[in-house]
Parts: C-alpha cells; structure tokens; sequence
C-alpha cells in the first residue's frame, strides 16, 4: 500500500497535493498496489472524492479540530498511524513547507530512507532510485533507498496535474493523539490571501537591482497582474528592503520552479540562478548583452526594463482579450 | 539553557559542480568548503545573540564529518561558540546524520537545537525535523524570528502559504532562516581564540544509513536563448504561448 499525505486550504484540497496522488497513483500502478490518502482537519466529505479523481482508493480522514493549525508533531503521528494501520510500503507528501517537517519526522519514527525533494519516480530496476535536486538546482543525485518501508517527499510543480476518474472510500481514523502533541500555542496566523505564494506559483515576475528603487516596482506588479503572475526578487533587493523577505528567491532564499520565470534587471549570479533554474521557461530583460543570466534564458529582450516591462504588459492584455 | 547548533560543512556558493567516477562521486577538487549559510547567517549568529543577551548559558557546535569538516568547525568558532564536536561519521544519508545528532543531543541535555532550513549541497533541509522527531521534541521550522523568555521561546515562521507566530515550552528545536539573525563577520579576537577552543571528537552511533546516492546528473544544457527585439513583445508573448505553452 501507498499512503499519502494531503494538504487543504479550508477543506478545499491544493493542487499540488493533487499532483502527490497522481504521482502516488503512477507508483501504486508499478508496484501493482492501492494508494491510501490521508488528509486533516476539516474537510467535507464531497471533497473526498476530488482525491477519487485522481487515483486514490481510499482516504483515511482524522477530523480532530486541533489539526486545523499545522503542527508537525501531530501530523507525523497521524501519518505513521495511517502508514502502519495500511502496512504502507511507500508513503509520499510534499517538499513544501508542512512536506519538509512532516516527512522528515515520518522517517525517523520509522527508520525509513527518505528523498527530500523528489523530481522523478522511483526506479524500481535499481532498487528504489528516485531522482532529486542538489546544489540548489546545480545537479540531479540518485538516491536509493535501502529501508524496507520508503519515504518521498515530492518536489511541488514537477508533473502535470490532469484530472482522472475514480472513486474513494471514505473512513474515519482516530490517531491516538493526546494533549502532548499539541503542546505548541499558535499565537497568531496570517495567511496571505488573493495572491498566490510564491513557492506554487506557475508564473513568476522577478525584478532585480536594475530596477533601480522600490518606486519602480509598479511596472512589475502591472504585468504580474495581467499574467496572475507572483512577484519575486533578487537578495540585494530584499536586503535593501525594497521588498519583504519572502520574494527573495535564490540559494539562499526560496527555491522555485514555476512554469515561467520573468527576470528584469537581475544579472544572473549562480546563487540567483541556483534558486531559479528549475523553472520550465526562463524570460531575462536586461540592459546589458552581457550579463550571464541571457546563458540561462530561453528568451532574452535586450533594453531598459522601465520600457520594456510595460510593452510586455500591453502585449499580454492584447493577447488577452484576443483569447475571449 | 543550553544551545546546540548543528553546523554542516558544504562547498563555496560559487564552486564548480563536477561529478567524477562514472558520475558517481561529487569532485571536490579545487573547491573550497564554507559553512553552510542558513546554519551560519542565521542559526550560529542568533545562538551567539542569546547567549550575548542572557538567556543562554552555553552554545556549542556540532558536526557530523570527517576530520576534513574541522576547517569549517574552527571558522564557526571564530564567530562565537563556546566549544565544537565532531561526530565521526561519513554519510550523506539524513537519518544517520540525525540519529547521530539526537543521540549527542540527548546525553547531553540541551534545551534548544537550532539549525539552519537546509543545506545548500543536499537541499534535504531534514535534519532538524528527523532530530525533533527522534527526540521526541517540537520542531518549529523556517523560523524568521526567534526570542527566548524564561523557558518559553516565541517563534515568528513560515508556514504553507502564510507566517505563523507560536509559543513553546523549551526544549525544543528550531530550523532557521532569513530574519532570525544578520550575518557577522568574524573579527581577529575571534579567529585567535577559535584555535585554543575545544573541538571533541566523538565516535559515530551505530546507525546504518538507509539511503544512498548512486549517481549524479547535469540538468540539460538550455539550448540557447531566442532574443527577440525590444519593440516586438506581441511577438514574444506569441511564443510564450505558442512555443513554450505556459500562457
Ligand atoms: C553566499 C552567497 C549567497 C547568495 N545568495 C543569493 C540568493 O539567494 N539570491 C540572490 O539573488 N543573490 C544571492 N547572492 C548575491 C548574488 O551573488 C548577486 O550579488 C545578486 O544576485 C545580484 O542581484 P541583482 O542581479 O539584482 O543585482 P546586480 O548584480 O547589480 O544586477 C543588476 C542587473 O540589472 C541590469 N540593469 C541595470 N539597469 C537596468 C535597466 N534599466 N533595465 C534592465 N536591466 C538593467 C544590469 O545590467 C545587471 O545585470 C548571494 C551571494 C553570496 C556570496
């Protein structure tokens, strides 16, 4: 059995969770086996069968409504009851922020191998050899996995999402949980709301320090706005405070893989390029013909980002509205 | 209250990324180590903040390596630290390096581990994680801002698609990264003083390693870049859309 861990955002399951079952689904289909789901908190039961649709059998559901805070604790017992009460071989969940506390712990209370990060599916001819990044995007390791029971967590936005058809049965689960898992007080929670987060987002706007200042910023905002783009940044950008932290995209800020990566005014620096080279298509504007990001551009624009940017903009509403 | 910070040692942001044996073997000929930035910038420097501001009695570091770490363990001293060790372990398998971690952890009761989000060699960014877990701790990770009073740390971190802020009992163990602390520069005083601080060695846990990497691989080399004239966007938009199918 495979079990997978699923994430929602009020009841409503994300797409990248999605996309775990799916590829959870083209595992169990090799290893000729079923995929349990487990999901959290409060969920109604019509959004259960979303997780039908895209290859699992079954979901185990644990409604206790301490879980609606994420707490990693709490969700590591939850996953390993599941895992255990399904003799689970494989168990996937995401390298997202909950992925990259959950997971961890998951394998370690089971002494299981874990690839932190996975780009591929297990290679089931070389043991279990799943493909991952390293060097913050520099390279691809090979990790094989020794341990009789296996945990993945699944780089987000690496396969396609397309809807199935299927259908789930649905069963309560009580995960033995007590007050000591729950020992962390949530003083306060913002979420951002509207806008997409970065580390999901498919289309990314970045600006760099040839945007000269923070009062430029407005041209990117406009053309990320047309697109339903997020917006990032290079470090010195953060740093300068032009933009909060959490833009900072790069080795040593966030790492992102979006299907287009719109880069104005950044030069290209290895550490800028280790945190974005994963995504699919990479557009660079930039002044200057030789800064070393047009070697890792798909598409290139030569010239002032303050007059290109918004030619782009324009460009995409006329584009646009001949789609409508 | 008694800090433990784990310190990994990983090449140069800048250094060339070769595999050698068959691809099986990353070449670190030629490149040099550095502390890895998030276990440096951000967990070392808020380690030493707090000892600097009271709360904490005691920081010290802790390596799972080889004796080739060492370098890298002394610069991490000249920031600060009372004193280092080495776990003598060779692995780049995540629970070997938390199993051996935890376990120094535990026979030496340390009230708060801080560590860094991830590596930026492995990018596992799961050892803090598998420690809290193998300790049978909290862990709090990304954290952005971190203050200790009396034995309650209030953490302010990332969580999936928004910023939380908790309150926890210590012990504890926090993952960090950018605004927990500011980088600092080590000064000569501190260089000098790094050399004569304790560096233990400790034997490795008996722990066998349950994964392995087998192989490496270049990501394909982009085919070149389309340039494509700044008074021509419909034309580029027409290709994102035709050619490369993301809008
Ligand atoms: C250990 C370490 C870790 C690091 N981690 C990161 C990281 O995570 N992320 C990161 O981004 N950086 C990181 N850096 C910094 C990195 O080395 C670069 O300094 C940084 O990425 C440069 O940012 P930039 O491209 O915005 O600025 P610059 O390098 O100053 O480049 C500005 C670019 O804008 C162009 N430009 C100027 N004016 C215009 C205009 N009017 N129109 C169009 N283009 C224009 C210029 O030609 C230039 O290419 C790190 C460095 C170190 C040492």
């Amino acid at each position: 059995m495979i079990v997978v861990l699923v994430e929602h955002s009020q009841g409503v399951f994300k797409k990248k969770s999605l996309e775990a079952v799916l590829y959870a689904a083209h595992i169990a289909k090799e290893m000729g086996t079923d995929i349990t789901a487990v999901a959290m908190g409060n969920v109604p039961d019509s959004e259960m069968q979303t997780l039908g649709a895209y290859g699992a059998q079954k979901v185990l559901h644990t409604t206790d409504a301490r879980l609606d805070n994420f707490n990693s604790k709490a969700y590591a017992k939850v996953v390993v009851a599941a895992a255990q009460k399904e003799n689970a071989k494989v168990i996937i969940g995401l390298h997202d922020t909950t992925g990259k506390a959950v997971m961890p712990r998951v394998a370690a209370r089971l002494q299981a191998g874990l690839v932190a990060g996975a780009v591929g599916y297990p290679d089931l001819s070389k043991g279990f050899t799943v493909k991952k990044n390293v060097f913050s995007g520099k390279a691809f390791a090979f990790v094989n996995v020794t341990s009789d029971t296996k945990v993945i967590s699944l780089m987000p936005n690496t396969f396609p999402v397309v809807k199935g058809e299927g259908s789930a049965t649905v069963e309560q689960m009580e995960a033995g949980l007590s007050d000591a898992d729950f020992s962390v007080k949530v003083l306060e929670v913002s979420k951002a709301s509207g806008s997409v987060p970065l580390s999901e987002a498919e289309l990314v706007v970045s600006g760099g320090r040839g945007l000269k200042g923070p009062e430029n910023w407005y041209v990117l905002e406009a053309l990320a706005q047309e697109l339903g783009a997020a917006t990032a940044c290079s470090r010195p950008v953060a740093d300068a405070h032009w933009r909060p932290h959490g833009e900072h995209v790069g080795q040593t800020g966030g790492t992102i893989r979006p299907n287009l990566y719109i880069a104005v005014g950044i030069s290209g620096a290895i550490q800028h390029l280790a945190g974005v080279n994963g995504s699919k298509t990479i557009v660079v504007i930039n002044k200057d013909p030789e800064a070393p990001f047009f070697k890792a551009a798909d598409y290139g624009v030569l010239g002032d980002a303050m007059e290109i940017v918004p030619k782009l903009t324009e460009a995409v509403k006329k584009f646009k509205a001949g789609q409508n | 209250m008694k800090i433990l910070v784990c310190i990994s040692q990983v090449p140069d942001t800048t250094a060339k990324i070769a595999f050698s044996d068959n691809n099986t073997t990353f070449n670190t000929q030629g490149v040099t180590f550095i502390i890895n930035p998030y276990d440096e910038w951000y967990a070392l420097v808020r380690a030493l903040e707090l000892k600097e501001s009271g709360p904490a009695t005691a920081v010290h570091l802790v390596t799972v390596g080889k004796a080739d770490a060492e370098p890298v363990i002394r610069k991490a001293l000249a920031l600060g630290g009372d004193e280092a060790i080495r776990i003598d372990a060779d692995s780049n398998d995540p629970y070997s390096i938390a199993a051996n971690i935890a376990d120094y952890a535990k026979a030496h009761n340390y009230d708060l581990v801080l560590c860094g989000k991830e590596s930026i060699d492995y990018n596992n960014g799961s050892v803090g994680a598998m420690v809290a877990e193998l300790l049978d701790m909290n862990f709090l990770g990304f954290a952005s801002k971190i203050d200790v009073a009396g034995t309650t740390v209030t953490v302010k971190r990332e969580i999936d698609g928004g910023e939380e802020t908790d309150a926890c009992e210590l012990p504890l163990v926090i993952s960090c990264q950018k605004g927990v602390a500011e980088a600092r520069i080590p000064n000569m005083r501190g260089i000098m003083a790094a050399r004569t601080k304790p560096l233990t060695v400790v034997a490795g846990a008996a722990v066998a390693a349950v994964s392995s990497i087998t192989g490496y691989e270049m990501p394909p080399a982009k085919s070149g870049v389309k340039m494509i004239s700044a008074d021509n966007m419909d034309e580029l938009v027409k290709l994102l859309h035709s050619e490369a199918k993301v809008i």
